[in-house]
């Protein structure tokens, strides 16, 4: 992992400086809102998801490689892409019956 | 309760898998079932602090905690496997060889089974902590416990049972390549964890992800699926993976790999490296 380290800082701290576009996504009652959230496409955007219910939720996509637990009233940001055209569904690993959304990157 | 008993049952197979393959490489090695209970227990109550400490966790590093926290844990356990599989490769034969000819338990100084402690106290807290999450917000959410509780104990045997009977199936390999097999498996876990890490500190914007979607196979075999999801344990299997996780994969093999050559190299000293246990 020694290899990483300098390629690790170096990327860190390029990243830190690029501005990135933000969209928001709320969990209320177990629910993504909106379900279908449009997004550009190959770019990097960062995603804030704001959960307004009480209990935990895991924001978990499969296509978008991503799994983040955000805490009851918490918020938390994931960044995304750049991606390609496409429809990217996600999840809530707690409520999977109803916490069920789609990211359209257009 | 489904929703529970599926859980769970996600959960701990996960960290089942990683058990009985740790439970498989120390197969023979006196006073393992000790260490591994010790792993499991530390594991349990670690998945609890970091429930506990859930909201913490998440607002360091500026919101990237969770992620940081991760890719440190997965990276910890990539260590203490490569540690374990560089020794063995050094002793394994004789380790074979020596439980070949006396039938039965030999102690191997205690030094690579702290290290497969910790991964397996690793496993545990990382999926047992999502556990204990997914519970609080169903009692929180008003879920009834006894539907709680019969879910999660039905889980915990289903993904338990699938735990033994990989470790049940790696004990038919032959044991003059027994140590080989494990070591291989270890080596293709660790590899996993490395690569599931690199996509913690992608998400976390903290690596590049080089190239987003180095492939897509989920039309062959998706994430969710249980096959799928145990190859993701096993070998890291991912099917849209980016490009630094494979990086990250390949870049531990190879690490590991030259490890095991290296150590492999000096002639080995078997009486003094290995003492029967009284």
């Amino acid at each position: 992992m020694r290899l990483f380290l300098p390629l690790l800082l170096a990327v860190f701290s390029t990243a830190a400086l690029a501005e990135v576009p933000t969209h928001r996504l709320v969990i209320r009652d177990h629910r993504f809102v909106p379900a279908e959230l449009v997004v550009p496409a190959h770019k990097k955007i960062k995603l804030v998801i704001v959960n307004e219910d009480p209990t935990p939720e895991e924001f978990e996509s499969h296509e978008l490689n991503r799994e983040k637990v955000v805490t009851g009233k918490g918020t938390i940001t994931v960044f995304v892409g750049p991606l390609k055209p496409g429809r990217y569904p996600f999840f809530g690993e707690f409520h999977m019956d109803t916490a069920q959304g789609a990211l359209i990157a257009k | 309760m489904l929703a529970t008993l599926l859980l769970v049952f996600r959960e701990v197979l996960e960290a089942a898998l990683i058990v009985s393959i740790v439970a498989a490489a120390t197969r023979g090695v006196a006073g393992r079932g000790r260490w591994i209970g010790g792993g499991l227990a530390a594991g349990v109550v670690g998945a609890g602090l970091v429930a506990l400490f859930a909201s913490g966790i998440a607002d360091a590093m500026s919101g990237m905690g969770q992620e940081w926290f991760n890719a440190a844990v997965l990276l910890a356990a990539v260590a203490m496997i490569g540690w374990h599989v560089v020794w063995m490769a050094r002793h394994g034969r004789e380790l074979a060889a020596q439980m070949q000819f006396i039938g039965r338990e030999v102690s191997v100084g205690h030094r690579p089974l702290t290290a497969l402690l910790v991964v397996v106290a690793i496993a545990v807290l990382r999926e047992g902590s999502e556990v204990v999450l997914f519970g609080y917000g169903m009692l929180a959410g008003g879920s009834t416990a006894g539907g709680l509780v019969a879910g999660g104990v039905l889980g915990l045997l289903a993904g338990t049972a699938v735990g033994f009977s990989l470790y049940f199936g790696l004990l038919r390999i032959p044991m003059r390549h027994f140590f080989t097999a494990t070591n291989g498996l270890l080596v293709l876990l660790a590899a996993g964890l490395a690569s599931a890490a690199a996509g913690y500190l992608v998400q976390a914007d903290a690596l590049p992800p080089l190239v987003d979607m180095l492939w897509d196979s989920s039309w062959l075999l998706t994430d969710e699926s249980l096959v799928g999801r145990t190859l993701h344990v096993l070998i890291g299997y991912t099917a849209q993976p980016s490009g630094v996780q494979i990086v990250f994969y390949a870049a531990t093999v190879a690490l590991l790999m030259v490890g095991m050559r290296l150590s492999r190299l000096p002639a080995p000293e078997p009486a003094a490296r290995l003492s029967q246990s009284a």
